[in-house]
C-alpha cells in the first residue's frame, strides 16, 4: 500500500466495504503512468475556478474536460463504429496493433449489446469509470443506428455513466437532436481546419449525400457542416470540445484562426494535439514524411490560442477502445471473450462511495495547492520554466524515475504552477538495471524542463541528468505535485536572487511516436 | 458485371454495408462480401457505385469481370 491509500484509509473511516474498495483503488492508480497502449489525459483547468456552476457539474468527473478530473476519474471507449465517412491523411483504416494507443487503432469491434455489458462489467470493476465515450474507430454518426443504440442501452441500465461521443462532423447536424435526446453532454468535433484550402491537403475526400467529394470541394463542404453541428450542439447547451491535430506547415498557424472560430461559436475547450506520424502506420503522413511538432512548438501554439477559452493540455490521444484513466489502457482486461463470461453485478451504491472518497482526495489536493500559492504571494519574477514530474496520480510525486512512462510537466512562474502537458517516454528500467540508450531518450523527451520531481532515483541517471542540466529532485516523495513544485521553485527564485545560481533558458524537447510497448 | 470487393484489402469496417440500394452487402468470415446477383453496380440509383465510392482502402470494391454488365430494365 502506498501513501495515496494509506491517507484515504484515515479520512474515510471503516464502512464495510472499504477493504474492497481499497483494493479496487490500490489496483487503480491514478493518471500519468502506469498501464498498457492506453494514453490518458487531464482536461481544462483544475478546480471549479470562475465555471459556471452548472458547467462545473457537467466537467468536474469528466477525465477529458477537467484536467483534474482526470487524475480520479476514468473513461472507456466503446469501438462499435467501425465506419467511415471521409478519408484523413494521418488515418489509416487497415492499422491494428494492441501495442499501439492512438485515435483510430482498436482491436476488436463490439455490438451495441457487447458493448453494453462491457460498460456494465467495467463500471463494477473500476468504480471512478464515470464517463463512455465513442470515438470510433471511424465515425460515430456514420454508424448512427449502432450508436445510437449503444447509448439507449446504457442510458437503461447504467444510467449515471455520462454519455459522450467524438466525430469528424460531417454528419453532426443530422443528428443533434437525436443527441441531445440522449442526454449526451459532451461532444467532440475535430476540426483541423476553417479554410478549405487548408483543408485539401489534410482530406482527401469526404462522402455525403452519396457523393465521394474531393479536394477543395470536399473541405468545404466539412468545415461548413462542423460549424453548423457546433452551432447547433451549443444552442442547446451541450458542451464542445474541439481537437484539432497540429501539423507543421500546413495547418500550425492557421489553427489560431481555428480556434477563434470555435471560440466565436460556444466551444468550451480546445484540445491541440501533435500530429502522430511514422512510416509504419501506413498514413498519407507517415509515408511522405510529414513530421509532428516538437514540444516547443506545440506549447507555443497552446499557449498562442489560449485566452479566454480553456486549452486542454492533458489528452494522451487514446484509442478508440481505450479503458481506464487517460495515461493507461486497461482494455486487454475486458476482451470480448472475458466480458461475456463475468457475472457482472453492477453496484451503484459502492460506486458512488467510491466517487465520494475520491472528492475528498481532491478537496485536500486544491487546499495543498492553496496553501503554498498564499506563500508565494509577494515573490516578484519574470522567470517562468518548466519541470517535469513522474506520477502515478492523484496528484502527487509518487513514480519511480526509472519506472515512469510518461512524465507530467508543470509551467512555474511566480503565478504558481500549471500544468501544460505530459511526454511520453520508454521505460528507463528494465529487469532492474537501467539502460543507456532509454536515459538519453527521456533526456531528449523533457530536455525543456529545469527540474524532474521524483520519488525516488538511482545515482547514475541522476549523475545523467545534473550533466544535462535537469536537476534531479526527490525530496518531496508522496506529497503533492503543485505544492512540491512551487516549494521548489520559491527555492530557485532565492538562489538566482543571491546568485548562487544562474538561471539559464532551456532547449527544446522531443514528442515521442510510435507505439507505446505495454509490457511493463 | 456487379462488384466484388476484394478480401484481402477489407478492414472489414461495414462502410458499404448500409450505402447499398440493393441490399447486396453482407458479412462474412470476417469481411465483407457483395452478392452479385443482386448488385446493379448502382445504375439507376447514383452516378457511381455507392460501396467503391465510401471504402476507405483503394481499389477494394472493384468490378467484377466475371459477370456481365448489368441491364437496367427498360
Amino acid at each position: 500500500m502506498d501513501a495515496t491509500t494509506q491517507h484515504e484509509g484515515e479520512a474515510i473511516g471503516t464502512p464495510e466495504k472499504l477493504a474492497e474498495i481499497m483494493q479496487a483503488k490500490a489496483e487503480h492508480q491514478g493518471c500519468g503512468t502506469s498501464g498498457g497502449s492506453g494514453k490518458a489525459s487531464c482536461g481544462s483547468s483544475a478546480g471549479q475556478g470562475d465555471l459556471p456552476t452548472e458547467i462545473w457539474e457537467k466537467v468536474k468527473n469528466h477525465p477529458c474536460y477537467s484536467e483534474e478530473a482526470h487524475h480520479h476519474y476514468a473513461r472507456m471507449h466503446v469501438a462499435v463504429a467501425p465506419a467511415c465517412n471521409i478519408q484523413c491523411n494521418y488515418c489509416n483504416r487497415k492499422y491494428d496493433c494492441a501495442n499501439e494507443s492512438r485515435p483510430g487503432v482498436v482491436s476488436e469491434k463490439l455490438t451495441p449489446e457487447q458493448a453494453a455489458k462491457k460498460v456494465l462489467a467495467v463500471a463494477s470493476t473500476i468504480p471512478q469509470m464515470t464517463v463512455l465515450g465513442i470515438a470510433g474507430p471511424g465515425d460515430p454518426l456514420a454508424n448512427p443506428e449502432k450508436t445510437f443504440k449503444t447509448f439507449e442501452l446504457i442510458n437503461r441500465t447504467a444510467p449515471d455513466i455520462k454519455l459522450c461521443l467524438s466525430t469528424n462532423g460531417l454528419a453532426l447536424p443530422d443528428h443533434v437532436d437525436t443527441i441531445a435526446g440522449f442526454n449526451v453532454d459532451h461532444v467532440t468535433i475535430t476540426i483541423n481546419m476553417v479554410d478549405p484550402e487548408v483543408g485539401a491537403k489534410i482530406y482527401p475526400w469526404v462522402f455525403w449525400k452519396h457523393k465521394r467529394y474531393t479536394g477543395y470541394e470536399a473541405a468545404k463542404i466539412l468545415t461548413d457542416r462542423q460549424l453548423q453541428g457546433l452551432e447547433m450542439l451549443t444552442e442547446r447547451g451541450i458542451l464542445c470540445k474541439i481537437n484539432s491535430v497540429m501539423i507543421p506547415g500546413i495547418n500550425d498557424n492557421h489553427l489560431v484562426e481555428v480556434n477563434r472560430a470555435v471560440k466565436s461559436r460556444g466551444a468550451f475547450l480546445h484540445n491541440i494535439m501533435p500530429l502522430i506520424s511514422s512510416p509504419e502506420h501506413g498514413t498519407v503522413f507517415g509515408l511522405n514524411g510529414q513530421r509532428g511538432p516538437t514540444a516547443q512548438e506545440l506549447k507555443a501554439l497552446q499557449d498562442r490560442c489560449e485566452g479566454e477559452m480553456n486549452m486542454m493540455r492533458h489528452c494522451r490521444q487514446c484509442r478508440a477502445d481505450a479503458v481506464g484513466l487517460l495515461g493507461e489502457d486497461r482494455s486487454a482486461e475486458f476482451t470480448t471473450d472475458k466480458i461475456m463470461a463475468m457475472e457482472v453485478n453492477y453496484d451503484l451504491e459502492s460506486r458512488q462511495a467510491y466517487q465520494a472518497l475520491v472528492e475528498e482526495e481532491r478537496v485536500a489536493k486544491v487546499a495543498a495547492k492553496q496553501a503554498e500559492l498564499e506563500s508565494l504571494a509577494g515573490e516578484q519574477s519574470d522567470i517562468k520554466l518548466l519541470v517535469a514530474v513522474a506520477t502515478k496520480g492523484s496528484g502527487l510525486v509518487n513514480e519511480h524515475f526509472g519506472h515512469a512512462k510518461e512524465f507530467q510537466v508543470w509551467e512555474l512562474s511566480t503565478g504558481g504552477a500549471k500544468f501544460v502537458g505530459h511526454r511520453r517516454v520508454d521505460l528507463y528500467c528494465q529487469g532492474g538495471y537501467g539502460e543507456e540508450d532509454s536515459l538519453e531518450t527521456i533526456i531528449r523527451a523533457i530536455n525543456d524542463c529545469h527540474a524532474v520531481f521524483v520519488a525516488k532515483i538511482g545515482g547514475c541517471p541522476k549523475a545523467d541528468l545534473i550533466k544535462a542540466g535537469i536537476e534531479p529532485v526527490d525530496q518531496f516523495a508522496h506529497e503533492f505535485i503543485e505544492k512540491s513544485a512551487i516549494t521548489w521553485f520559491k527555492d530557485y527564485l532565492a538562489k538566482v536572487k543571491s546568485g548562487e545560481i544562474e538561471h539559464t533558458v532551456r532547449g527544446d524537447a522531443e514528442i515521442r511516436q510510435g507505439a507505446l510497448i505495454s509490457a511493463a | 458485371m456487379a462488384l466484388k470487393i476484394v478480401a484481402s484489402q477489407c478492414t472489414s469496417c461495414s462502410a458499404c454495408e448500409p450505402e447499398c440500394p440493393n441490399v447486396a452487402i453482407f458479412e462474412k468470415n470476417g469481411t465483407f462480401v457483395i452478392d452479385p446477383k443482386k448488385c446493379t453496380e448502382c445504375i439507376g440509383h447514383f452516378d457511381a457505385p455507392q460501396c467503391a465510392a465510401v471504402c476507405p482502402v483503394d481499389d477494394t470494391c472493384i468490378i467484377d469481370t466475371s459477370y456481365p454488365r448489368y441491364q437496367p430494365p427498360a
